[in-house]
Order: structure tokens, then C-alpha cells, then sequence
């Protein structure tokens, strides 16, 4: 029975009745065991009415399995014992659902909201939940510290709270506490969409915001079982790259100033904008706001607006080539980035690392070839790897993804220029009702996974946003381990993950 | 060593030559909003509020003279310009939107828009040349946080100005928010504002700090920073340009404006209101 789960592609629908449901020792098994076989626990999560839904990724085969359980109780046994990269995904259950995850190693709350359906709440507290109350993982010892810090950083950084256990400056454990930035995103979506579910789709996590926003729009076109056109994908491919280049140049540069090699990162603070400023050509916005719709585009890129982008990119990129190109050269920088912030590959595997921080490890992960959407079956991009899993490594596969996205924007472009615009507006169809999609992108950090499935009307009964910092922030604790607090901002930087992405 | 000379070479004298010229903003750029209600009179009479129903936020009211915008709520988002069948909406290029009261950010037709007036007396004297910032991102997307980081490279130099971001509440003037303030950093706005030592200003930026944004109906948010603190200016947007802000902050210290130091005028964009 556990080997006829029905394979589903990326953004593909699929009937409701058609996920199988099964007994939870089975839902279990089959987990643990496509896990064990390579498979990636790409979402985990609750629906309203005791039942559990799950997403396998099985990227060598381009594919996608969808499995759910129906409790009988508010409570089961946890995964996380057996399936590290289950861990945050059971503590979010458990608070947003009240359902308890029992035998999970460490179930504090994710987001500090009390549970949505109003059932108890697993760790019994009254009123408003004050933020970071929680218990917190202790090393004890005569000349053991800890050292607090946030929600409320030094810079322009979203909050967050971070407690490192010391010995004098040699981290043992890290451990991060988030959800100062929770708004309720996922809860404002249900019954949706609403007018206003575009515009919090974009504001998901604004740095990636045409990330998130392809991925609803192919969302609700997979419900609405339409296929958008061929130059429509290419625009949004367009979108997206400039936003994985914008970002990928501004880490570069602020991983050089943490490091104190002020060339690259002056050189780069400013590329970042011309890379933004060619967004904002395309669509008006430097964060790629209002570019895309359900459907379509809110705006095309024409011939002539294509071609005058040709030669600001060729520029963009020939500033990009030299400013970073200094820090490879860079003694000074080279060994700061080598021995710093390492992640064992092994662990990264466990945990369910994505996205950069994956492919830093070795980790061939890329949803744009593991499950390709838009533009990327017919034009694939090479997937960018390194092996060590330290700083370098992250740094490294942002610089080979520049250059390929260089290429892919030079090319995609030109390739616009010569494709004349289709002025017919496509009105969506109406979503099926009881039909579940998944819709996965690949942002400039990494796997980005929306997930939803509809009611009798066709309306979201439940949505489910995981940004890959929700996979990744457990990767930036454990590559403190045996680091000094000092190089914690190098560490944290060269990971760049989203607080509002997590926080939801 | 010769390498990053060479390039130092390459990369040339970037920094913008704002605010003597106005740097060039994109073909689409979405800014202050223009109202034609001349446009839409013969329609209004029958009862049209295509404009009002469009806009996700509600930032759009329709009277009789005309549309109403609350540039505080509004996105920025073309939904009311495709919305109407007059073109009775439109935006224009005009990035100056800062304002120092909740009221002024109200655009309609009749009225000329108030830009945030300088600060006076005192203050003037204290921050007009010098003003030490603290951020703090309460719910906020990151978006408003990009784009106020931008002012701190060389391309914008916001140090030139005597605006600077600190590390420390004890070392700054005063507060720029981000975010509609969640519940869940109320505690950690108040407690940075009252760190800050006084007399203090607190800048709002964007959408979710002057209304909640995108999400204004959240019971998880405050609806923006004025729930939690005094708020001495308002820079609208989702988020606002670089230059808008920029704009807000030098406006606001009387760099530029009706009260310029330089004695320039040329960078107005409009009456200022008095505070």
C-alpha cells in the first residue's frame, strides 16, 4: 500500500480524494521510509480537522508524493526522533493546530501565537504569549557563559532572538528564537483569495518577493489547471533571476565587509542597485513588485524595453565580474571565508538544508532542474555546487549562480526582443473545488514551497507558505558550533536567511 | 594590491549627485498619484466607485469631488488605475511624498498635497545637521529594511548629510520603524524608544508602519507605528523609493525644501505644512 503514493509534478493538481489517506502508523512508515530512500520532507503540516498533510520531494526523479493521516486524537508520535528535518515542521503543528507531536526532542513554540482552532494550547499559556518565552537548551559549568542577544539587533535587520552557551569565545550551541515578525500571513489566506492575497504574497519576504509571488500565481493556476504562455515564463524568469542576482551581489559584498575587505564591499553595495534598478525598468519597483499575476503579468516586457535592458545588464555584470573577483584573490578574505561556519554535509542531509546552503554542501538540490517550472525545463541552468560547507563554499555558489544568471538574463532578453507581445488579457478559469496543489520555485536562497488545497467553492481551505529559511536556520546553528561569537555575523551573513519568511 | 586599484579605477565616482540633480528614475516608477476628477464626474454621478472597490488596501474614497487617496495605505499597486474606465487615476513621476501628519498623506484633486514641513526651534538646532538613527523592522517585510539600508552606500552617501544608523538606542536621536508593529515586538519598540534618550524623533516608513499595509486587518499587527510611539514623519510607499526616503529625512531637517540652507528651491515639489 506505501508503494502506490501518486506521483505529482510541480504545480500539477490533483483531486483530493486521490492523496491517500492513511492510518498514522502507516503515514509514519511511508515517511520515514521515502526519507531513508532520499526523498525530502518538503512540508509537513496540519489542516483544521486533525488531519496531518505531507509533502515528499524526490528530486533525482522530478518528483513530487503527497500523503495525509486522519487523528483520532489531538496528539501522535512525533517524527523528529527518526526524522530530524520533521523538527520545526512539528513544533509549527503543535502551535498552530494544538495537535502534540509526543516524544518530540524539544517542542517549544515556533511563532508565540496561541492555536488558531482555539484548542489548547500544548504549552498552557494564558493570554497573549510573550515572544522568546520558552526554555532555552543550557550548558552548564563554572566558566561556562551565555551571551543573549536581540530581538533588536545592531543595523537594519529584521528581530530575532539568538542565545549562544560559551566558553570564553568558543561557541558550544546556538540556539535562534524567531516569530517576532509573525503577522498572521498564512491565517489571512484561508478563504482566500482574497483581494489582498497578491499583494501578501509578494510581501511573503519582500527580498524575494517574485519568488513567492511566481509561486502562489502558478498556485492558483495549477488549481485553475491553465498553462501560461511560453513568453510569460520567460518574463517571470527574467523577474527572477535579476532578483537572484540583485541579492546574491549585496551578500557578496556584505560578507567582504565582514571581513573587513572594504572594496568589494563598497563596489557591491552599489552594483546591488543597478541589478534592483533593472527590476524596477521591468515593472516600475526595484523589489519586482506588481511584475506578475495569476494567470500572467501585470507588466510585459516589450521588444524595446527588453532591448534597452541588454546593455545595462552587459554592464551590470562586467561591475559584478570585477568587484567580486577581488575577494578569490584576497589572502586575507580567502582564509576567513575557509575556516568559518562549517556544516557537516551529513547533517545537512538531515536537517533538509535547501537552496544555497544545500548546494554549499554538496547538496545537489535546485528546484529550477529537481522540479522545473517556467522557463527552466527548456532553458536549464547548470546547478552551481561546492563541497566544504563553510563560508567560502556559500560565497563561492553564490558567484557561479551570478554567472549563470547573467547568461540566462542575456539570453532570455534577447530571446524577448525578438517576441512580440500578446495583448489578450487571460481571465483565470475558476479554481476546481477539493483539489490540492504544490507550487515550488527556487529563490535566491533557495526551495520555496506553496501549498494548498481548496473547499467545495474552489476557496483555500488551507495554505501553506515554507520559505527556505524555515528549512535553513537550524543549518546557521549548527555551523556556529565551535566557532568563536565573533565571527557570528560572518556565519549568519553567509547564510542571509528571512526572519518575515520564517515568521509568516 | 594592483588589482583593486585597477578596479578602484574601473568602478569610477558613483556617488549620486542628489540633492543638486534629481537622479533618473525608471520609464514605470509609480509615484505621487494625480487625480483627473473631471474624469470621472459623468460616471461618479451614476454611481461609479470602480477606483474604491479595486484597491485592496481601501486606501480610495469617492466624494463628490472626486477620488480621495490615503497615500498612508496606499500600495502603489496599479489595481485603481486598470480599475477605472477614465483614466480619472494616474501616477506620475513625482517621488516627494513625505509628510509630518496622518492627515496630510490624504491626496485628493482640490487640496495641494502638504509635504512634511521642517523641523523647527530646538530640534532644528539639535538634529538639523547631525541625526543619529536607530532601525527597528516590527513586521515588516524586509522591503521598506532594503531600501533604507541602499541610503547607506556610496551610490546615496547618507552619511554626507549627517544621517547616520546606530547600533544603540543610547546613541541615537530617534526611531525609523519599519512593519505595522506585531504584537510580538510591541514590547521591543517601546523598550528601544525609551532607550533612546530625548528630545527624540520617530520616522515611520512605508505602508505597514503608517497603516498596517498589506496586512491592516491582522489582529497579529498594531497597524503601524503610531499605535506604539509618536510618529514626526511619514514616508508612504511599499515600499519607498530610496530617494523618497531620502527625500522625507532632508525635508524633515530643513536640507531641502521652502527652509533650504543652500537657499535652493529647485528640488520643491510643493506647499509645506506647518507643524
Amino acid at each position: 500500500m506505501n508503494a502506490n503514493l501518486p506521483i505529482l509534478r510541480n504545480g500539477q493538481r490533483l483531486p483530493l480524494r486521490e492523496v491517500p489517506e492513511l492510518p498514522i502508523g502507516e503515514f509514519r512508515e511511508a515517511i520515514l521510509r521515502r526519507v531513508q530512500e532520499g526523498d525530502r520532507l518538503a512540508c509537513l503540516c496540519a489542516g483544521f480537522d486533525l488531519q496531518l498533510m505531507a509533502v515528499l520531494a524526490d528530486d533525482a526523479g522530478h518528483a513530487l508524493r503527497v500523503l495525509r493521516t486522519k487523528l483520532e486524537a489531538p496528539r501522535y508520535p512525533a517524527l523528529t526522533p527518526d526524522c530530524p528535518q520533521a523538527h520545526l515542521f512539528e513544533r509549527e503543528i503543535a502551535e498552530q493546530t494544538g495537535i502534540v507531536p509526543e516524544g518530540h526532542p524539544w517542542l517549544k513554540p515556533v511563532r508565540f501565537h496561541l492555536p488558531w482552532t482555539g484548542a489548547p494550547d500544548p504549552w498552557k499559556r494564558n493570554g497573549a504569549p510573550i515572544p522568546g518565552a520558552a526554555d532555552f537548551y543550557r550548558v552548564e559549568g563554572e566558566e561556562v557563559h551565555e551571551v543573549a542577544v536581540g530581538p533588536v539587533h545592531a543595523g537594519v535587520i529584521e528581530p530575532g532572538h539568538f542565545r549562544f552557551q560559551c566558553h570564553g569565545e568558543r561557541v558550544f550551541h546556538l540556539e535562534i528564537a524567531l516569530g517576532y515578525q509573525h503577522r498572521g500571513l498564512e491565517k489571512a489566506l484561508i478563504g482566500g483569495p482574497h483581494p489582498l492575497s497578491l499583494k501578501q504574497a509578494e510581501t511573503i519576504a519582500g527580498d524575494s518577493s517574485i519568488a513567492h509571488v511566481w509561486a502562489y500565481c502558478r498556485l492558483l493556476e495549477g488549481l485553475a489547471d491553465v498553462q501560461v504562455p511560453e513568453r510569460v515564463d520567460l518574463v517571470r524568469g527574467v523577474a527572477l533571476e535579476l532578483e537572484r542576482a540583485a541579492n546574491h551581489v549585496g551578500d557578496l559584498g556584505a560578507l567582504s565587509g565582514d571581513v573587513g575587505f572594504l572594496p568589494t564591499a563598497s563596489f557591491c553595495g552599489r552594483i546591488r542597485g543597478d541589478w534592483l534598478n533593472l527590476s524596477a525598468e521591468g515593472c516600475g519597483s526595484r523589489l519586482g513588485r506588481d511584475w506578475l499575476r495569476p494567470g500572467g503579468l501585470r507588466q510585459d516586457l516589450e521588444p524595446a524595453r527588453a532591448a534597452a535592458m541588454r546593455p545595462r545588464l552587459a554592464r551590470a555584470w562586467a561591475d559584478t565580474k570585477d568587484a567580486v573577483e577581488l575577494l578569490w584573490g584576497a589572502a586575507s578574505v580567502m582564509i576567513r571565508f575557509e575556516a568559518a561556519g562549517r556544516v557537516d554535509p551529513d547533517q545537512a542531509r538531515q536537517i533538509g538544508l535547501v537552496g544555497v546552503a544545500a548546494r554549499a554542501c554538496g547538496l545537489g538540490r535546485d528546484a529550477r532542474r529537481d522540479h522545473p517550472f517556467g522557463p527552466y525545463g527548456i532553458r536549464p541552468l547548470p546547478v552551481a555546487q561546492a563541497e566544504s560547507g563553510n563560508v567560502h563554499s556559500r560565497a563561492w555558489v553564490r558567484w557561479l549562480e551570478l554567472g549563470e544568471s547573467s547568461r540566462f538574463l542575456a539570453a532570455a532578453l534577447a530571446a524577448l526582443t525578438e517576441s512580440e507581445v500578446d495583448p489578450r488579457p487571460r481571465p483565470l478559469p475558476p479554481r476546481a473545488p477539493e483539489h490540492l496543489c504544490v507550487s515550488l520555485t527556487e529563490g535566491w536562497r533557495g526551495e520555496v514551497l506553496h501549498l494548498a488545497w481548496t473547499d467545495a467553492q474552489g476557496r483555500f481551505a488551507r495554505y501553506k507558505v515554507v520559505d527556505p529559511s524555515f528549512h535553513n536556520w537550524f543549518g546557521l546553528a549548527l555551523a556556529l558550533r565551535g566557532e568563536q561569537v565573533s565571527d557570528f555575523p560572518l556565519c549568519n551573513k553567509s547564510f542571509n536567511l528571512s526572519y518575515c519568511g520564517h515568521d509568516l | 594590491m594592483i588589482h583593486i586599484l585597477l578596479s578602484r579605477w574601473r568602478q569610477g565616482y558613483r556617488t549620486l549627485p542628489y540633492p543638486k540633480a534629481l537622479p533618473a528614475l525608471p520609464e514605470r516608477f509609480r509615484g505621487r498619484p494625480k487625480i483627473h476628477p473631471e474624469r470621472c464626474a459623468e460616471s461618479y454621478s451614476g454611481g461609479c466607485r470602480a477606483c474604491a472597490e479595486a484597491c485592496p488596501t481601501e486606501a480610495i474614497t469617492v466624494g463628490a469631488a472626486g477620488p480621495r487617496i490615503d497615500l498612508g495605505r496606499c500600495l502603489f499597486c496599479p489595481d485603481c488605475v486598470e480599475a477605472c474606465p477614465e483614466g480619472a487615476i494616474e501616477y506620475t513621476g513625482e517621488h516627494r511624498l513625505a509628510t509630518r501628519t496622518r492627515e496630510d498623506l490624504s491626496l485628493d484633486a482640490a487640496e495641494e498635497y502638504r509635504l512634511a514641513a521642517a523641523l523647527d526651534g530646538e530640534m532644528k538646532r539639535l538634529f538639523g545637521r547631525s541625526l543619529k538613527l536607530r532601525v527597528v523592522s516590527a513586521g515588516g517585510c524586509n522591503g521598506c529594511e532594503v531600501d533604507v539600508n541602499v541610503l547607506g552606500t556610496l551610490a546615496w552617501d547618507l552619511g554626507r548629510f549627517g544621517i547616520q544608523y546606530v547600533a544603540s538606542p543610547r546613541h541615537a536621536d530617534g526611531l525609523l520603524l519599519c512593519g505595522p508593529v506585531t504584537k510580538n515586538m510591541e514590547l521591543a519598540v517601546r523598550k528601544t524608544y525609551d532607550a533612546i534618550p530625548g528630545p527624540k524623533l520617530v520616522i515611520a516608513v512605508g505602508a505597514c508602519a503608517i497603516a498596517g499595509g498589506p496586512y491592516h486587518r491582522q489582529e497579529e499587527q498594531l497597524g503601524g507605528a503610531a499605535s506604539v510611539v509618536p510618529v514626526d514623519l511619514f514616508i508612504p510607499g511599499c515600499p519607498p523609493h530610496p530617494l523618497t526616503i531620502l527625500d522625507g529625512m532632508l525635508r524633515l531637517l530643513g536640507r531641502i525644501g521652502t527652509n533650504g540652507r543652500d537657499g535652493t528651491r529647485s528640488l520643491d515639489g510643493g506647499e509645506t505644512s506647518q507643524k
